[in-house]
């Protein structure tokens, strides 16, 4: 029995179980067992992992294995991961667990808001553990769908027009996505899905690469919130419920970062190393211009959305450098991002529950007022900023050292643009800081609120600990991730 | 040496205790425990000195450096990695010194200063989080851990100026300290990478040939790195964040922003000394005039000030860049020919940081005093505060440089680098040694002399003229008035230290000898100071003062208002940042870029509504759609077959 196949049998066991369940209290009771083991059963993964590597298990891929599923096209249910999904599926079932207890009091609908839910998180999974391309577009596609119900009905505010408009961008990402993806099928010969067996014959011709690199990379692109196509960001995650904004930044914005490594750069090597230049400067003016349009936003979730548009450009940014460290730092900046939006989204969702507004105007000094949660978004923002301690400062670190690998005029001058961002986040941080903590409290309303309740509290603590855990004793993950790079690289670069 | 692990761990586990489970105990727990790990930190630290020192030359007649810890905590590839490691030198030691000292002192001081105050808990916690950060800084075996560290010291400052998050002035000077020093910590690493990628190393020692190979690009490094270090420690035009930063709780202005964390700036350029004077020379002067400038524009500004805290703050910038410029004007590496300079600057820091420290700490008292910045509050304390009036007036002499105190040792030191560097550089830095006399005197007068402001609002309400019954000036408690004392001890004596023996740029003994020339000039310099300021200020404000005022007239008004950078960086970040460039470019993203997007969207539907009256339902109009279509068909057989 192949560990990985649980990943997406244990959803599917929960989608049963929570058809069936009858009350609130079940439903809590099978989100929380099945969460619970996803994150142990992610944890013993990750640990087996390294374990088996510092054996000397050399393989690129392990726990492999594969069944035929549509003989005609080739389709196969292959799956097997290395260092870089296992560090994306650890991130996914911290997510996937403290977001459980984010939405603890979703109303109405509670059960099928956790069917939508659970189908979200089987979709990443699969397509984390998946190796063969055409599953891991079905698997993508199975996460994107439940996103537009997810918000349509329990979101807030413009909710239909902001589903429908992430719904559709996303959609339109995933057509040039399939034909992406049949481009490679049949330049490959057609003889295989697999994506490490096409990497292996690498006969795609040149012509065609050109024509299905940018088609490929802007399909994920579009889910990696890349320049021009991320306004269905900011929409869609300030009408989400709050464990949905957490989920979509923290990880199923990282399958578009994932499928343009995986499948746009490594399949298309040649192309990669041409267009690059083009992808280059589309995410870097990413990152300068979500910063910099963060500043002067007055809505919390604006902001963050903003900010994630930033740091997302940064993780394709740091692919497209093509270095062995930036890629390292690319693909942890996926995981820091991942929890340290989560960890903001968490909080905003739970200050929004209390004073029903995002509109940083209208809030006045909450550290009098809730201070827990207050400190906690203060630790997110320090975070986010790139403090040393926390994730981000790992991150954006070994991304900037990558990138500064390469030295011509044209990819220093980037890197020097991209590592601008470091000053402009601390302006648009502090600036919200001072806004809504800090100060006395201006709406009498406000100060009968309370702090966070224990689920709350759960959520909050869960999510910093791994931000600063891995702010702290970074070189396990940096090492497992390392190792998953190296062999994306010595493709792109022989 | 293994125990200088201890120095660093026990300030971060009282942070760790303080934060999470502070706010559950007691104020005197948390006071206890802090002041506690900070006495043991003392302890240890003045240990290492004694080990350290003790232990002697090595065969080359030099203090060996000794690296107890150095451990791999971020891989990045190649030969680069981040470590975090120990490492133990003759300025680290002194850095260790220095902070540890002054932290217990502004710790055991707080005790009193901060009694009662809300959130008293957090402050010691900050406090201690700080004082990890900076010796963490100062025992940095490489560039990107001095960074870290950095890093962590810049956001603890960032806390404690924020301390009383209700007051808007702190929140906007927190706000500022961060965001300023941030950028200027934007080239810092811009040049840490250009650095890591030549060397191939982050460390302080990177092989010879690389350096070689790194050629030009060295000094360009090594003059970012500078430009970091310049935001730290408040040079023309970064040092806008200090004195606004003067918003913080009065202990940590004396900890943070006059004896430690400024002095990162400094300690950075001293510790890239090796490399800066064999690759990059013209880089060092560069230094030297940025200092030079500096001091003499915060010198004047620190003239016109009323609020005595900001008189300290720009005396505290202008001293550094004494510092700064005694680096700078070093050409070669050998103390006896070109290289006093380092010595000099390294004795300046030592010396400085006690006796700002203790002025600090005095205005501190003195504000608990009088419960006000403003110096128009104050006046004639002498006679109320005996203890705070002598140790204050120590500091002063020792900062005018006067002997037998610290300051005259090392600012001597410092003038006679400058005189030789250039009899220019020499003068003008004399003058501003002059300055400085007269500031902090005219300073201490308004303060302890003239008319006393608790007695005149006392008159006035004896007299029935004002109903508000003044406060009487009372002086501080023990706890305060003994931290007071031991600095003002150690001001006096510090100057006695042979620190040459210890510190000098080439590692070698250096025995300071005073250039008797260049002292009498200083003393003489520093006595006219201080003559005018007593003539200006010892009764309030003489006639003298106001005909000065008024022949200065706008030049003390631009003065005061510090020449009006404060209004330049308001504009760059309100007018620029956010109107000009944030404001347009969100209009923008929500008015072009999603606006295209939303514009595909109503083309698809307006398409969909052209073609939607087809499928009308209507039989009528489907067969007359059926029959044209049949027709046209049939048309196009004929003709084109």
């Amino acid at each position: 029995m192949n560990i990985l196949n649980l990943f997406v049998a244990i959803p599917l066991a929960m989608l049963f179980a929570l058809w069936i369940s009858r009350n609130t209290k079940q439903i809590r009771t099978v989100m929380v067992t099945g969460s619970t083991l996803l994150l142990s059963l992610s944890v013993y993964l990750t640990i087996d992992f390294i374990a088996q590597r510092n054996a000397g298990v050399t393989a690129a891929q392990l726990y492999t294995d594969s069944w035929s599923w549509y003989p005609a096209l080739n389709i196969c249910y292959s799956i097997g991961v290395d260092g870089i999904s296992v560090a994306m599926i650890l991130l996914s079932s911290i997510i996937v667990f403290t977001g459980t207890f984010a939405s603890w009091n979703i109303k109405p609908h509670t059960k099928d808001f956790f069917l939508w839910y659970v189908l979200l998180s089987l979709g990443v999974y699969g397509f984390f553990i998946t190796t063969d391309m055409f599953a891991m577009f079905m698997f993508y596609e199975t996460a994107l769908i439940p996103m537009y119900l997810l918000i349509g009905v329990w979101g807030s505010g413009k909710k239909e027009y902001s589903a429908m408009k992430l719904t559709l961008m996303l959609m339109g990402g995933s057509a040039f996505l399939l034909m992406g993806i049949l481009g490679i099928y049949y330049g490959s010969g057609a003889t295989t899905m697999n994506i490490h067996e096409i990497a292996a014959l690498s006969n795609i011709p040149t012509e065609m690469q050109y024509i299905f690199f940018p088609l490929t990379f802007i399909g994920f692109g579009v889910l990696g919130a890349l320049f021009p196509f991320h306004t269905w960001s900011p929409d869609g995650h300030a009408s989400a419920p709050t464990s949905v904004s957490m989920l979509h930044a923290g990880v199923l914005m990282k399958l578009g970062g994932y499928g343009c490594f995986r499948i746009a750069m490594y399949l298309l090597p040649q192309a990669a190393n041409d267009l690059a230049w083009i992808f280059i400067i589309l995410t870097t003016i990413s990152v300068v211009y979500g910063a910099l349009s963060a500043i002067s936003q007055t809505d919390l979730k604006y902001i963050n959305a903003y900010s994630s548009v930033s740091h997302c450009g940064l993780v394709l940014f740091a692919l497209l450098m093509m270095t062995r460290t930036s890629c390292t730092g690319a693909i942890l900046q996926m995981l820091s991002h991942g929890l340290m939006t989560a960890l903001f989204f968490a909080l905003i969702g739970m200050i929004y529950g209390r004073t029903h507004t995002r509109d940083i105007r209208q809030m006045q000094g909450l550290m009098k007022i809730m201070p827990f949660l207050s400190v906690g978004y203060v630790i997110a923002g320090l975070a986010n900023l790139g403090l040393p301690g926390f994730s981000g400062f790992i991150a954006e670190m070994t991304i900037f050292v990558g990138s500064f690998m390469v030295d011509d005029t044209f990819h220093r001058t980037v890197t020097i643009i991209a590592c601008t961002s470091i000053v402009i986040t601390a302006v648009y941080i502090l600036r919200v800081v001072g806004k809504i903590l800090y100060g006395e409290p201006c709406n009498e309303e406000h100060k009968r609120l309370t702090d966070a309740t224990w689920d709350e509290r759960f959520t909050v603590i869960c999510l910093i600990i791994c931000v600063a855990g891995l702010g702290i004793a970074p070189m396990w993950v940096s090492d497992l991730i390392n190792n998953g790079v190296g062999d994306i690289i010595t493709i792109l670069r022989p | 040496m293994d125990f200088t692990i201890l120095i660093l761990a026990l300030p971060l586990l009282s942070f760790l205790i303080l934060g999470l489970a502070g706010m559950k105990m007691p104020h005197k727990w948390a006071g206890a425990i802090g002041t506690l790990s900070l006495t043991l930190v003392t302890i240890l630290s003045y240990c290492a000195a004694a080990l350290y020192f003790g232990a002697g030359r090595n065969a080359e007649g030099i203090f060996a450096p000794i690296t107890p810890y150095n451990h791999t905590w971020l891989p990045l590839g190649g030969t680069l990695s981040i470590d975090m490691g120990i490492l133990i030198d003759p300025i680290s030691v002194m850095m260790l010194i220095v902070i540890s000292t002054v932290s217990l002192m502004v710790h055991i001081y707080s005790l009193g200063y901060m009694k009662g105050e809300r959130g008293f808990q957090r402050y010691y916690a900050f406090l201690s989080l700080f004082t990890f950060s900076m010796l963490g800084l100062v025992v940095a075996t490489n560039i990107f851990q001095m960074y870290v560290f950095w890093e962590l010291v810049g956001v603890s400052s960032y806390l404690l100026i924020g301390f009383y998050y209700t007051k808007p002035a702190a929140i906007a000077a927190s706000k500022k300290a961060f965001i300023v020093t941030r950028f200027a910590d934007l080239f810092f690493l811009i040049g840490i990478l250009l650095y890591g990628y030549y060397t191939e190393t982050f460390s302080f020692t990177p092989g010879e040939t690389l350096l070689m190979s790194a050629g030009a690009v060295l000094p360009i490094a090594l003059a970012l790195m500078f430009v970091g270090g310049a935001g730290k420690s408040a040079m023309f035009p970064l040092h806008i964040w200090l004195p606004d930063a003067m918003e913080g709780p009065t202990p940590v202005s004396a900890l943070i922003h006059a004896a430690t964390m400024v002095v990162a700036g400094v300690y950075l350029v001293a510790r890239m000394f090796p490399l800066f004077i064999d690759y990059a020379p013209e880089v060092l002067h560069i230094v030297a005039y940025v200092g030079a400038f500096t001091s003499l524009y915060a010198a004047i500004v620190a003239c016109v000030q009323t609020d005595i805290k900001r008189v300290l703050a720009f005396s505290t910038i202008s001293q550094i860049a004494f510092m700064m410029v005694a680096l700078g004007v070093c050409t070669s590496s050998n103390p006896h020919y070109g290289g006093l300079g380092y010595m000099a600057s390294m004795f300046h820091l030592f010396t400085h940081a006690m006796f700002k420290g203790l002025l600090f700490l005095g205005a501190g008292a003195i504000i608990h005093a009088v419960h006000s910045n403003e110096k128009s509050q104050m006046g004639g304390l002498r006679k109320y505060m005996p203890v705070t009036h002598l140790t204050f007036l120590v500091a002063c002499l020792a900062i005018a440089g006067i002997p037998p105190f610290s300051g005259f040792f090392s600012k001597d030191e410092i003038l006679a680098a400058c005189y030789d560097y250039s009899p220019m550089m020499g003068v003008f830095m004399s003058i501003v040694a002059a300055m400085t006399a007269f500031y902090m005197f005219r300073l201490y007068y308004l303060i302890f002399w003239g008319k006393s402001h608790y007695e005149e609002q006392l008159s006035l309400y004896s007299a029935g003229k004002s109903t508000h019954k003044p406060h009487k000036p009372h002086e501080a408690p023990l706890c305060m008035t003994a931290p007071l004392v031991i600095l003002a001890t150690i001001t006096t004596v510090a100057g006695f230290i042979p620190f040459g023996n210890f510190i000098s740029s080439n590692g070698e003994a250096y025995h300071i000898h005073i250039n008797p020339a260049v002292a009498t000039v200083s003393i003489l310099l520093a006595l006219a100071g201080i003559a005018l300021a007593t003539v200006m200020y010892i009764r309030g404000n003489s006639k003298l003062t106001t005909a000065i005022n008024k022949a200065l007239g706008i030049f003390i008004e631009a003065a005061y208002n510090r020449f009006y950078m404060d209004e330049l960086w308001l504009f760059v970040t309100k007018k620029i940042i956010f109107n000009c460039i944030s404001r347009p470019i969100a209009w923008f993203d929500r008015h072009v870029i999603d606006a295209t997007m939303d514009m595909m969207a109503t083309i698809t539907q307006k398409c969909g509504n052209i073609v939607r009256p087809m499928q009308s339902g209507n039989v009528q109009s489907y067969s007359v759609w059926f029959l044209s279509g049949a027709l046209l068909l049939a048309l196009m057989l004929i003709f084109f077959t």
